[in-house]
């Protein structure tokens, strides 16, 4: 096959880039330039990291002796990611970048324009697993290592995209095993750090970033009765189930912590409660996506962080393409906005994005879309 | 690199001595070094003494940006204007700009028209208007991406009337076109070994004798103590070797050159629907086509011709690598989008009918092709 392997410059894209090779294929790799920066004049302010990984992502390729190229997306990226993640924040939800990125990036527009070009599949480093489910069709499961298991943020991608994908670190046990296999194939990155943060907001202040993207929007921070705690400077920088960064000068009267429990960005309000208040006992998302037909109401797990557990749930279709998920109080915090991943077992049955979050004794918690 | 080039450079290493050094060994070096200084004068109409070797045209060029402007400002501060053409290459543009950030130059762009030429209508405004002001003006001999040949003889003609001093990055003209340094009235030119065959990493700036130029490079004060720094005689020798044969070959070169560039031109405008020739159809370096084909991505061309054994370039890149559209097309008032389609092709020593014809038979499906991947993206 004709293989394109997307290289970030770090370890595990240079690695499954390895082993695409390894496996026969004819692999070409593509750096995908994602930030922007328009400067005619190089003054070397550019973004020292992304020159870097350019420059390791480069170097990769040529131990691996396959040809490098760099894409520039940045302009599709600020369109679609950036611009998503301003404007849910600002609409009271809570995002998943890289859930973006996936969905209109890496599966879509490298994908789309690897395939016009003649390729037949993308590679990633992703940790995640693609084989055949019971009934034979090519499914997505959970990699093999737990721990680095990326199937939450992969599974919008949904079952055409997964059809043109390769995975090749989907078996692999543990990340050390990855950095030992790039240092035993003489992959320079095989001791580079691993990402965690937000990639384009590049000092890791997510707050900092909205604010320089919406401006100071002062409101109130108020409790479920609507009694004014406190003040805020914009709403936006408040996510459901968050305790730090509350500035109320009042203790609660129980004395307990108090969280945020729903941004509401008509009024501009941040409204706190109890760690009791959080518990969710039905989630309702919509824009699903399937990997294959689902029944009108089966058991499954449902995970709604990248780094969250999967908890058992009952899910139930609704006329309108929308699933209800029940979970029964196992789940607290759960915003809109947030992408819903339903499992059977280790097997990814579809993806949806949070509308709300209900609890049986007090509605639905945060905005509804 | 040329055969004589490369023997010239084997030769020459296997000797010791450091040519600023006295004893034996030292002087023969720096008969080497001055030797090869000789040669290189007498390939390009200049004097031995005017000719300074660097580390490449990249130093070059901002030996003579930097090195004018603070010998002319130095001894008039009003002279804070440096004059540069929109289309040079970054070795100049970026010291340029670098000036007007750290010290207090006032850069002036100067425009080209549609053919990537400078409108030396536009200099002569500038000149007439702020002549006093003008520290250095500096215009290539030929542009490295549409190839157009630039009306020196007019810039000189002008910047007489004013006094102002000229420089011309040369390192694409050398070899490809006559350069006669003494003849052009050039106060200094760049040129650089690794674009005529010769070795990377040696450079020369030619630098009118008497020319007041302000040392870039401070240290045991070689060449005329404008740039420091021990030299490298077997790298010297074999890029004086390489300027001469280039020179030498240069007619045969060109005419032959020439006429396969010419076929490729016809040929593509023939056969890929929507190619548009950048740059002037003549007046242009021999070995220099360059076209755009809107709808495409440079990089997805790249890719496709690669595949199919065609080696070509798109232009600038960024440090990241990452393809920009060229200052220069769009200094010449192409659009974005239609620059992102460029792609050049430089035809070389080696380079026969069938080259050409290969690149024909595979073009029109290539760009066939990468509209469609530029559509997938827009979309």
């Amino acid at each position: 096959m004709r293989v394109l392997a997307a290289l970030s410059g770090g370890v595990d894209s240079a690695v499954a880039a390895a082993r695409a090779v390894d496996a026969g294929h004819d692999v070409v790799g593509v750096h995908m330039a994602l930030s922007r920066s328009r400067d005619q004049f190089r003054t070397g302010s550019r973004g020292c990291c992304s020159i870097e990984d350019a420059g390791d992502a480069r170097r990769a390729a040529d131990v691996l002796g396959i040809p490098y190229y760099v894409w520039d997306l940045s302009e599709k990226f600020e369109d679609t990611v950036v611009a998503d993640f301003v404007a849910e924040y600002e609409a009271g939800r809570t995002p998943n970048p890289c859930v973006r990125c996936n969905e209109h990036i890496k599966f879509a527009t490298l994908l789309d324009k690897a395939v016009a070009l003649g390729f037949d599949a993308v590679a990633t480093g992703h940790y995640a697993r693609i084989g055949p489910s019971d009934d034979g069709t090519r499914s997505l499961f959970r990699a093999a290592d737990a721990a680095k298991d990326q199937s939450y943020v992969l599974a919008v991608m949904g079952p055409e995209r997964l059809a043109r994908s390769l995975f090749p670190l989907g078996d692999v046990v543990s990340k050390e095993e990855t950095r030992r296999e790039a240092a035993a194939r003489g992959l320079s990155v095989s001791a580079k750090p691993d990402s965690y943060d937000i990639c384009f907001v590049a000092d890791g202040d997510t707050q900092g970033f909205l604010r320089s993207r919406l401006g100071s929007q002062p409101g109130e921070i108020v409790d479920e009765s609507g009694a004014v705690l406190g003040t805020h400077d914009g709403a936006y920088a408040y996510t459901v189930g968050q305790r730090r960064g509350l500035a109320i000068g009042r203790p609660a009267p129980d004395g307990k912590p108090r969280y945020v429990l729903s941004v509401e960005p008509v009024n501009n309000r941040v409204v706190v409660g109890s760690a009791a208040d959080l518990a969710v006992d039905v989630v309702l998302a919509d824009r699903a996506v399937w990997f294959a037909p689902p029944a009108d109401s089966f058991d499954c797990s449902l995970q709604v962080r990248a780094h969250g557990a999967a908890v058992p749930a009952r899910a139930d279709l609704l006329p309108d393409g929308s699933v209800s998920v029940a979970v029964d109080g196992a789940l607290r915090g759960v915003a809109p906005g947030q992408s819903a991943v339903l499992y059977d077992g280790t097997r990814v049955l579809g993806q949806a994005t949070v509308t709300a979050a209900v609890r049986s004794s007090l509605g639905a918690v945060g905005a509804a879309r | 690199m040329a055969p004589e080039a490369t023997r010239v450079l084997v030769e020459q290493l296997a000797r010791t001595g450091n040519p600023s050094s006295l004893h034996t060994s030292g002087r023969a070096a720096r008969r080497v070094v001055e030797e090869s200084r000789e040669q290189l004068a007498a390939a390009l109409g200049a004097r031995p003494s005017e000719v300074l070797f660097t580390g490449g045209g990249t130093e070059a060029d901002n030996l003579a940006v930097k090195g004018l402007f603070w010998a002319r400002r130095t001894r008039d501060l009003r002279r804070r204007r440096i004059l540069v053409s929109a289309v040079e290459h970054h070795a100049v543009l970026d010291p340029a700009f670098w000036m007007a950030e750290h010290a207090s130059a006032e850069l002036v762009l100067l425009p080209v028209d549609s053919d990537g030429v400078l409108r030396v209508d536009a200099l002569a405004e500038e000149l007439a208007e702020h002549a006093d002001e003008t520290a250095l003006i500096s215009v290539m001999w030929a542009n490295n991406e549409v190839g157009a040949l630039q009306p020196l003889s007019d810039v000189v003609a002008l910047a007489r009337q004013y006094g102002v001093p000229v420089h011309a990055d040369a390192v694409q003209a050398v070899g490809q076109v006559p350069v006669d340094f003494g003849a052009s009235g050039l106060d200094a030119l760049t040129l650089t070994g690794h674009k005529v065959g010769g070795p990377g990493g040696a450079g020369a700036l030619l630098a009118r004798r008497g020319l007041e130029l302000t040392p870039v490079q401070h240290g045991g004060g070689q060449e005329r103590g404008v740039r420091s720094g021990t030299l490298d005689a077997a790298l010297l020798a074999s890029f004086a070797t390489a300027v001469s044969s280039a020179v030498d070959g240069r007619a045969a070169f060109a005419s032959r050159v020439g006429a396969l560039r010419d076929e490729l031109v016809d040929g593509v405008l023939a056969s890929v629907p929507g190619a548009v020739l950048r740059g002037p159809r003549s007046g242009r370096l021999p070995a220099n086509a360059h076209f755009t084909f809107g709808g495409c991505e440079g990089d997805s061309l790249l890719y496709l011709l690669d595949s199919a054994g065609v080696e070509a370039s798109t232009g600038s890149a960024c440090q990241a690598g990452v393809p920009r559209p060229s200052h220069v097309l769009l200094a010449m008032g192409v659009d974005e989008l239609e620059a992102r389609g460029a792609l050049r092709f430089s035809l070389g020593h080696t380079s026969v009918p069938s080259d050409v014809a290969a690149l024909l038979a595979v073009l029109p499906g290539v760009v066939e092709r990468a509209r469609a991947a530029g559509l997938a993206v827009v979309s």
